[in-house]
């Protein structure tokens, strides 16, 4: 029985390890990713609040010119932390438009926390038209929209070259990047070391501004992780109990069969 | 039963009229009496029981918020993500319910395979069964269309436009699959509706499976049938407690994907919206569809068993039929198996076909998930072969040579010495 119950074990293990290596092989950059320790990761993770709070900052100063964030509200910043007040002071600094009045005329107003985060860009056309073409993909689901996204977001970041290697010709208006499939992308590296300068005083190296919107970017695409991994715990020692409990049951109601 | 459950005055009133409780009993209670020997692979059919339970109750707390239509699809399974309370969970439930389903039927499925369940007198109980993979198989492929990403998308569109391969009335046919000339709005609300439909008939179709369960009961894993009292004990509590008992530890494996691994069998292209203008480079289906979507590339016009039929058919069509034949040929199994005894514990020549067949379905499974380039097409061809040869010609064959060991007189007989 012992027996029966560990091969059952195996076979699934076996089942779950084709499905990982048989992940579909994704187009690459020339360089493999390297792998970054995040606050996030593991069963207790959880997001660090000053790094979450720096790359709101490197967010909104640096990409939000061109990427949105477009499931994020304003009210959601309550959750990690910030004040009433405060998302209300920062929301305020941004135009929406809404209507129409009671005239018929649309206005704008100043965006309150219910609002999603404003977008740069009026529609794809405008944003494109502004990036020689390229578009600034939403920045909301990036971290889970690439395998291991938050290392690849990450690397690309930090993984410009200002030259092109030997004999590759970069098309006009491409940067180098090691990690970007096909190497060649449209995003001119975004980020230097002091890009922003911390409010927290926290020194702003390139590695650091990279770390902080990545951890801001991961928790916009999964706002639920915390709340989900402490729900888990719970429902897991839950269910270890109660199966040792039904596993005692069962051993006692077969007692007399053996 | 238990008398005294039956002699309450209520329970009598109800009884009386409609025979529910012992209808119960009979079913699931101390009235259905089980061989003595299930070992835990028996514990797959409840699980997948279970499964379509979950997978039920999820859905329709998530049609309560979802939108079937191209342009707010994608954001109202967000909004499920992230305004609907608790919504992630009913959603990552959902989505990881639909791999254990189908970890959980395959193991039943193999299950039959290696005790001979699907011999006289259950061929009905496992035509059933297929009938129910097909049906399982429909609702996974249109339910991975709802949430409108790039693999939902591209997914659609790659597996519809296999019907255009069907000579003359092809390109109709998908137009009309489609309800237009693209995967578009209209796609999406046929699937949504049939989405709905098809969990729902399987459930009708488990109630079949079931009904001519009962009737010759569980094999068992030394394929003898039971015969005197002492082969079978009361289904409850013994196989109540077990099959509770398997539950849990299922929770255990489910519950740990859905906390803590909940995109592990997830494609990241389908947290980008659906976009008909950019291709992803790799387009894979879920796991669950690789071995067969393997047999569908298998086919191409240099595969060696195309070419007897090439002179008919595009290599592509020959893909199709072979893909479907893959699962139909099941059907038939009962037949195609001429050997009396049951269980490969007495078979030694079909147990170690078995495992060879088992491990030919595992390599298929991941040429599924290889880009169709190199090795893995010839790999995925020879696997493809052994898919059909295992099938067709080693089970008839073995089944007439082999030379089968004693069967034990009784269930008892053989678990009480
Ligand atoms: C000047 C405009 C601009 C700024 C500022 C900018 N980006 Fe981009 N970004 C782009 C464009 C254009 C693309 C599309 C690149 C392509 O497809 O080649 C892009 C693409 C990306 C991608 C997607 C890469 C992929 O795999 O498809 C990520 C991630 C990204 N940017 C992150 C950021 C982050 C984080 C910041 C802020 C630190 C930022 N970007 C700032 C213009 C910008
Ligand atoms: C929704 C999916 C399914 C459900 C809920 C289901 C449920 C069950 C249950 C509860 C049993 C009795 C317990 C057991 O023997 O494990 C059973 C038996 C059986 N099932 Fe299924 N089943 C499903 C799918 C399938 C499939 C896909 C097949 C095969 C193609 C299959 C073949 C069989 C056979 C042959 C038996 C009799 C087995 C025996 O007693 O040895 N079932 N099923």
């Amino acid at each position: 029985m012992k027996k029966t119950l560990l091969s059952a074990f195996a076979g699934l293990a076996m089942v779950l390890g084709i499905s990982l290596i048989g992940a579909p092989a994704q187009a690459e950059g020339d360089t493999a990713l390297p792998y970054q320790d995040w606050s996030w990761s593991g069963p207790f993770g959880t997001f660090e609040r000053a790094a979450l709070r720096r790359g709101l900052q490197v967010y909104s100063e640096v990409c939000s010119g061109c990427h949105s964030v477009k499931l994020v509200a304003y009210r959601n910043l309550m959750d990690i932390g910030f004040a009433e007040d405060e998302v209300k002071t920062f929301a305020a600094e941004f135009e929406v438009e809404d209507g129409p009045d009671a005239d018929g005329e649309m206005f704008t107003r100043p965006a309150v926390p219910a609002d999603r985060f404003v977008q740069p860009f009026a529609n794809e056309n405008a944003a494109r038209a502004s990036n020689n073409g390229a578009l600034p993909p939403d920045l909301s689901l990036m971290t889970k929209a690439r395998k291991n996204g938050a290392d690849y977001v990450y690397a690309l970041l930090t993984g410009y070259e200002e030259e092109a290697p030997e004999g590759i010709d970069l098309l006009e208006g491409m940067s180098y990047n090691h990690y970007f499939p096909g190497n060649q992308i449209a995003m001119a590296p975004p980020i230097d070391d002091d890009a922003v300068e911390y409010a927290d005083g926290t020194e702003a190296s390139k590695e650091q501004i990279a770390r902080d919107v990545v951890t801001f970017l991961a928790w916009a695409a999964e706002p639920e992780l915390e709340e989900r991994k402490r729900l888990g715990i719970k429902v897991l020692i839950f269910l270890l109990v109660l199966t040792g409990l039904l596993y005692a049951l069962k051993r006692k109601i077969w007692a007399d069969l053996h | 039963m238990a008398s005294k459950f039956m002699e309450n005055p209520v329970i009598k009133w109800v009884e009386y009229r409609l025979p529910i409780f012992s209808f119960i009993d009979h079913s699931v209670g101390s009235g259905y009496p089980t061989p003595r020997n299930l070992n835990y692979w028996w514990n797959f059919g409840s699980l997948a029981g279970v499964a379509l339970v979950i997978m039920i109750a999820s859905g329709i707390v998530l049609a309560m918020s979802y939108t079937a239509h191209v342009d707010y699809a994608f954001e109202s399974v967000e909004r499920i993500m992230r305004d609907v309370n608790y919504g992630w969970l009913i959603r990552y439930i959902h989505m990881n319910g639909g791999s254990m389903f189908f970890i959980v039927v395959y193991i039943h499925l193999f299950r039959g395979m290696y005790y001979g369940s699907y011999k006289a007198p259950r061929e009905i109980v496992w035509i059933m069964g297929v009938l129910i993979l097909l049906a399982m198989m429909a609702t996974a492929f249109m339910g991975y269309v709802l949430p409108w990403g790039q693999m939902s998308f591209w997914g659609a569109t790659v597996i519809t436009n296999l019907f255009s391969a069907i000579p003359l009335v092809g390109d109709a046919i998908v137009t009309w699959l489609w309800g237009g000339f693209s995967v578009d709005n209209p796609t999406l609300n046929r699937f949504y509706a049939f989405h709905y439909l098809l969990p729902f008939v399987i459930f009708a179709l488990v109630f079949i499976h079931l009904w001519a369960l009962h009737v010759h009961r569980s094999n068992n894993p030394l394929g003898v049938e039971a015969k005197a009292p002492e082969d079978s004990i009361p289904f409850h509590p013994y196989y109540t407690m077990k099959d509770l008992f398997g539950m849990g530890v299922f929770m255990i494996i489910f519950m740990g994907f859905v906390f803590y691994a909940p995109n592990f069998f997830g494609e990241p292209d389908n947290y980008i919206k659906a976009n008909p203008l950019v291709t992803p480079p790799h387009i894979v289906p879920e796991w669950y569809f690789l071995p067969f979507y393997a047999i569908l590339r298998a086919f191409t016009a240099d595969f060696f068993m195309y070419w007897p039929i090439s002179w008919l058919m595009s290599a592509k069509l020959a893909g199709v039929i072979a893909m479907f034949a893959s699962i139909l040929l099941l059907l038939v199994l009962p037949w195609l198996d001429r050997s009396k005894v049951r269980s490969a514990k007495f078979r030694p020549i079909y147990k170690q076909f078995f495992w060879i067949f088992f491990l030919d379905c595992l390599v298929l499974g991941y040429i599924g998930a290889k880009p169709a380039e190199g090795s893995f097409i010839i790999i995925g061809q020879l696997a493809t072969f052994y898919y059909f040869f295992h099938l067709i010609i080693l089970i008839p064959l073995i089944g007439i040579l082999e030379r089968p060991r004693p069967i034990p007189e009784s269930i008892s007989a053989a678990v009480t010495k």
